[in-house]
């Protein structure tokens, strides 16, 4: 029993000491030119969802929940979110090659089609980033259309 | 005196078997066929080419090996192996030099190898669908390459119309006949070749 005591107090102290470390935030205040929305001419209703779904791993501005800014919360998010931008970063869209930019296209469009993304594990917190199948064909159909004109 | 002299002979002799076989060892980690010593020696000028271009100036034919290698290990459904030769097709990938080649082929080489080298990643992480998919886009890239730069070897372009509901994939080989990396085991001539390079 006492034993369960010290290792509670142990955990707390710890708990305690990780807030200290320095949380390294995804956040920036300007979208860059090289964004795909700016880029290109994305209807609004797809530019919500892929802002909401997409957008907090794949660009450099996450919308952090209150939580997420707690530790080790956050070093679990920063790794998603290195991960994520260095599969694709919608802010750095100008900059991948058409070639490039065709096989992203290719994996948003399999990713999606195999519910593979978001992560589960994301939208389980985050329910509204949760795609319909409605949401899902306009998407896939839009960013279909993309890549073929690419073609 | 006969003796000694005949046993340093063979000491010798076996010092520079030890070393030649090490030497070897370190160059490749393949099992090597056991082989007349002339062949062997032969062998061993192949693998230091071999390494040199892994290591230095890669050629559009090093690629085209590793390439080739990882094709086979889809035709063979082994998802391990398929890994590791992605791998090692992205190495060999990253340290091509295209300086030889005018400024808008080097522009074009550098955006193939980009995304070819990524392709080459995600097989050395994935299962085997995903493998498939990637491979697919990464022949574009490899023939787009071939296209550019050339090369020696007798290459066949084939084409699978099944792949991927009816998508179709394309690929390259060494062989007229059909090996087909899409489909492995399940349909393993589907296919026909598209084009002949060289």
């Amino acid at each position: 029993m006492k034993f369960l005591k010290i290792l509670a107090w142990l955990a707390l102290v710890a708990l305690v000491v990780i807030q200290f470390f320095p949380i390294i935030l995804n956040e920036s205040d300007y979208v860059p030119q090289s964004d795909f929305m700016v880029e290109n001419q994305v209807p609004a209703t797809i530019k919500n969802r892929l802002q909401v779904s997409c957008y907090d791993c794949h660009s450099n501005n996450t919308d952090y929940p209150w939580y997420s800014k707690i530790q080790p919360a956050a070093w679990f998010l920063e790794d998603h979110i290195q991960e994520g931008k260095d599969e694709l970063n919608f802010n750095e869209w100008a900059t991948y090659s058409d070639r490039r930019k065709n096989s992203k296209l290719r994996s948003i469009i399999s990713q999606i089609e195999e519910d593979k993304m978001p992560l589960d594990s994301y939208t389980l917190i985050h329910k509204d980033a949760i795609l319909s199948d409605e949401d899902k064909r306009m998407i896939i159909d839009y960013m279909t259309a993309l890549k073929d004109s690419l073609e | 005196m006969k003796t000694v002299k005949r046993t340093i002979g063979t000491m010798a002799l076996a010092a520079t078997t030890v070393l030649t076989v090490s030497c070897k060892d370190v160059n490749k980690n393949e099992p090597a066929a056991p082989m007349s010593n002339e062949m062997h020696q032969e062998s061993m000028d192949d693998k230091d080419d071999m390494a040199m271009n892994d290591n230095q100036d890669a050629k559009a034919e090093a690629i085209l090996n590793d390439y080739f290698n990882l094709k086979d290990a889809l035709v063979g459904d082994d998802n391990d192996k398929a890994k590791q030769l992605g791998a090692t097709l992205a190495s060999t990938l990253g340290s091509f030099d295209a300086s030889s080649y005018s400024d808008s082929e080097q522009q074009e080489l550098k955006d193939i190898m980009e995304d070819a080298i990524e392709h080459a990643e995600h097989i050395s992480e994935s299962d085997m669908a995903h493998q498939r998919e990637h491979f697919k886009i990464l022949s574009k890239d490899v023939t787009d390459m071939v296209g550019i730069t050339g090369t020696e070897m007798k290459i066949y372009e084939q084409f699978c119309p099944m792949y991927n509901n009816n998508e179709g994939g394309a690929w390259l080989s060494m062989n007229e006949e059909i090996r087909n990396p899409y489909f492995g085991d399940k349909m393993l001539k589907c296919g026909k070749v598209q084009r002949e390079i060289n």
